[in-house]
């Protein structure tokens, strides 16, 4: 008993300091939000009901919500094909698969944002080289739009989208395959009826993360959409440092966070936290 | 439902595995008959579930071949090999329902949904699950989910069955009752069963034939009784049950078996002695030792003290040293145990001839 009880203060204590710091630099600050949201430029609901009725600030949330849409199918695709070579392929694979998910960990979401840009700019290395085999005469635009803006967070979050889905896979039963396999099932149809709806919860916890994080991405497509692909999070940037609206702003981000913390809520109530990681 | 001529019957031959310097099973040569209900028993790391795993075409063994009614299935894949498999821990689908466990090895086989429907429905009621279809297997009991992966595989009527350990995480009346069902199953599909376990009463009670491994190597294939009655060598003896060795002294063939010297005093026995001359084992299981004022001549016995008892309910298993110091352990009638043990003296261990068997004297 003293022994859990001592487990319990020790567990309170080093986790003391990351909440302090939370309340100090996230909800206190926030709460000063939420206050504005409410009193700038006049005390009332005013900026909410600017909110519902401002067709920019529509159009911005809806294409926020489609391309976090949009990029939550393609990273949570993509990782789960990575998830499977890392989880089961051969030695070698497994090595490599990892080094694809731990470097981009080690680049900045900048210089990886800038590095797209050059790979796909009209003279971009792709441009470029398929103009040279003479595919294409006039250059795709691929940069400045939607399009640049998926492949940028997309490339980003795909690691983000393996940690729950390797969790789901290494916690299978290896003897649930052998048996559909013992009884008839080929490899392919293994793969569809058992091992991916076996894996559910780590779609699911994957789909979720990715879904969240696009919600608040700022760098990725302030640079990839070229202020053409204006996501929520470069919104609010823009009302409150560039025009002097910081009502609206703090309107939109309270918007953001109660319609994150909704998601989260739902999320762990079908997946534990720690089959997250 | 399945015919029985629909049984499988396998060969092995010379069927060997390697796993790096491991050396899992050695050259295994075994024919499994139609129908049969062959154990394949063993301590853990003795080779048997590797050549089950084998059997199932899960693992590819480094040399020999497999043959499943004449043809050659060494390379077979496992999905196309139809061996029905209830695994260790049961291994269902968790997604899935009962109904939809036991339909998948015929969903894959594309049978039409009103065939599926049908033989589910005879599987579910067969193995006593009705009222359970639509639960998940998360939802059943231990002995529900055993019930689940017996029917799964049984469904398609495969032409063997094979069972890794089934019922290991069972407690002990349920163990039971599922091994009185699997034998009925057994009657009624006449399949080839082919089952893996450690535990040699179990493997007494249910099979045909027991085959016993032990690093690698197949020791004996035999009927329960044979294996336990006349074991091939001491590893067998000690791994089917409690078992008395006594060394003898002398051996030499005679008319009707064989006679010896045990404790200076000429022993019949009734097998055969021509592989052993000389120094030897004699071995009788505890059952059949019975306690005596005194040996008549010509009768088996040896002198013994009691020295301590343990009470087993139905009978008290007592402890015994001889005179020249051997251990030695019977199951008596308790009454029988009690007299021995207050008397503290001397008393004689008699059996019959044909109860004693010989094994090689030294290490095997």
């Amino acid at each position: 008993m003293r022994g859990i009880l001592s487990d319990r203060m020790g567990a309170a204590l080093l986790m003391a300091p990351l909440l302090l710091f939370l309340v100090i630099a996230y909800a206190w600050p926030f709460l000063g939000v939420v206050k504005w949201s409410f009193t700038l430029p006049t005390p009332g609901l005013g900026q909410y009901g600017a909110l519902v009725s401002d067709p920019l600030v529509q159009s911005v949330f809806i294409r926020t919500l489609r391309i976090a849409a949009i990029v939550t199918i393609v990273s949570v695709i993509a990782a789960y094909a990575i998830t499977v070579v890392w989880v089961r392929g051969s030695p070698v694979q497994r090595v490599l698969a990892e080094f694809c998910i731990l470097v981009p960990f080690w680049i900045s979401v900048l210089t990886r944002a800038f590095g797209w840009v050059a790979l796909l700019s009209n003279r971009g290395l792709i441009n470029t080289w398929l103009q040279s085999i003479g595919f294409i005469s006039e250059p795709l635009t691929l940069v400045r739009n939607e399009f640049g803006v998926v492949v940028g967070m997309s490339h980003f979050l795909i690691p983000f989208a393996v940690f729950p889905l390797a969790s789901a896979m290494r916690s299978l039963d290896e003897r649930v395959l052998l048996a559909a396999r013992g009884l008839g099932s080929s490899r392919m149809r293994t793969f569809w009826t058992v091992f991916v709806p076996m894996t559910r919860s780590g779609i699911i916890g994957s789909a979720m993360i990715v879904f969240v994080f696009s919600l608040g991405f700022f760098v990725t497509p302030a640079i990839l959409g070229g202020g053409r692909s204006v996501m929520i999070a470069e919104l609010i940037y823009l009302r409150i440092f560039q025009s002097p609206d910081w009502g609206l702003g703090a309107a939109i981000s309270v918007v953001l966070v109660v319609f994150v913390g909704t998601l989260m809520a739902l999320l762990f109530r079908h997946v534990k936290p720690k089959q997250l990681v | 439902m399945q015919q029985p001529g629909r049984a499988a019957e396998i060969k092995a031959n010379g069927i060997g595995k390697s796993f790096g310097s491991f050396r899992a099973l050695d050259n295994l040569t075994l024919d499994i008959g139609r129908g049969e209900f062959l154990t394949l028993l063993g301590p853990s790391g003795s080779g048997k579930t590797t050549f089950l795993m084998i059997l199932a075409g899960f693992v590819q063994p480094s040399e020999g071949r497999l043959f499943s009614d004449g043809a050659d299935i060494t390379d077979r894949p496992a999905e196309q090999r139809a061996a029905g498999m209830v695994f260790q821990g049961y291994a269902l689908f968790p997604h899935m329902s009962v109904e939809q466990n036991i339909a998948f090895p015929l969903k894959v086989r594309k049978k039409s949904a009103a065939e599926i429907k049908q033989r589910v429905g005879e599987m579910v009621e067969r193995v006593g699950l009705k009222g359970h279809e639509k639960k998940l297997p998360a939802q059943l009991s231990g002995g529900q989910q055993q019930r689940v992966a017996l029917a799964r595989a049984l469904v398609f009527e495969p032409g063997v069955l094979l069972l890794d350990e089934p019922f290991s995480a069972l407690d002990k009346s349920l163990r039971g009752q599922m091994q009185a069902e699997m034998k009925r199953l057994h009657q009624e599909t006449g399949t080839t069963f082919v089952f893996v376990t450690h535990d040699q009463s179990e493997a007494l009670a249910l099979s045909s034939r027991v085959a016993i491994f032990n690093h690698g190597k197949l020791l004996q294939v035999g009927r329960p009784d044979e294996v336990y009655d006349r074991p091939a060598n001491r590893f067998v003896a000690e791994f089917l049950g409690e078992i008395n060795m006594l060394p003898v002294k002398g051996v030499k063939p005679v008319d009707n078996g064989a006679t010896g010297l045990c404790e200076d005093r000429a022993v019949n026995m009734r097998c055969k002695a021509e592989a052993i001359k000389g120094d030897a084992i004699l071995a009788i299981r505890p059952e059949h030792m019975s306690i005596a004022p005194e040996a008549a001549s010509g009768e088996n016995g040896i002198a013994a003290t009691a020295v301590a008892s343990t009470y087993l309910g139905a009978a008290t298993k007592l402890d015994l040293t001889t005179r020249q110091g051997a251990k030695v352990t019977v199951s008596v009638p308790n009454e029988v145990a009690a007299a021995a043990l207050s008397k503290g003296n001397s008393v004689w261990l008699t059996w019959p001839a044909e109860k004693g068997f010989l094994l090689p004297g030294g290490g095997q």
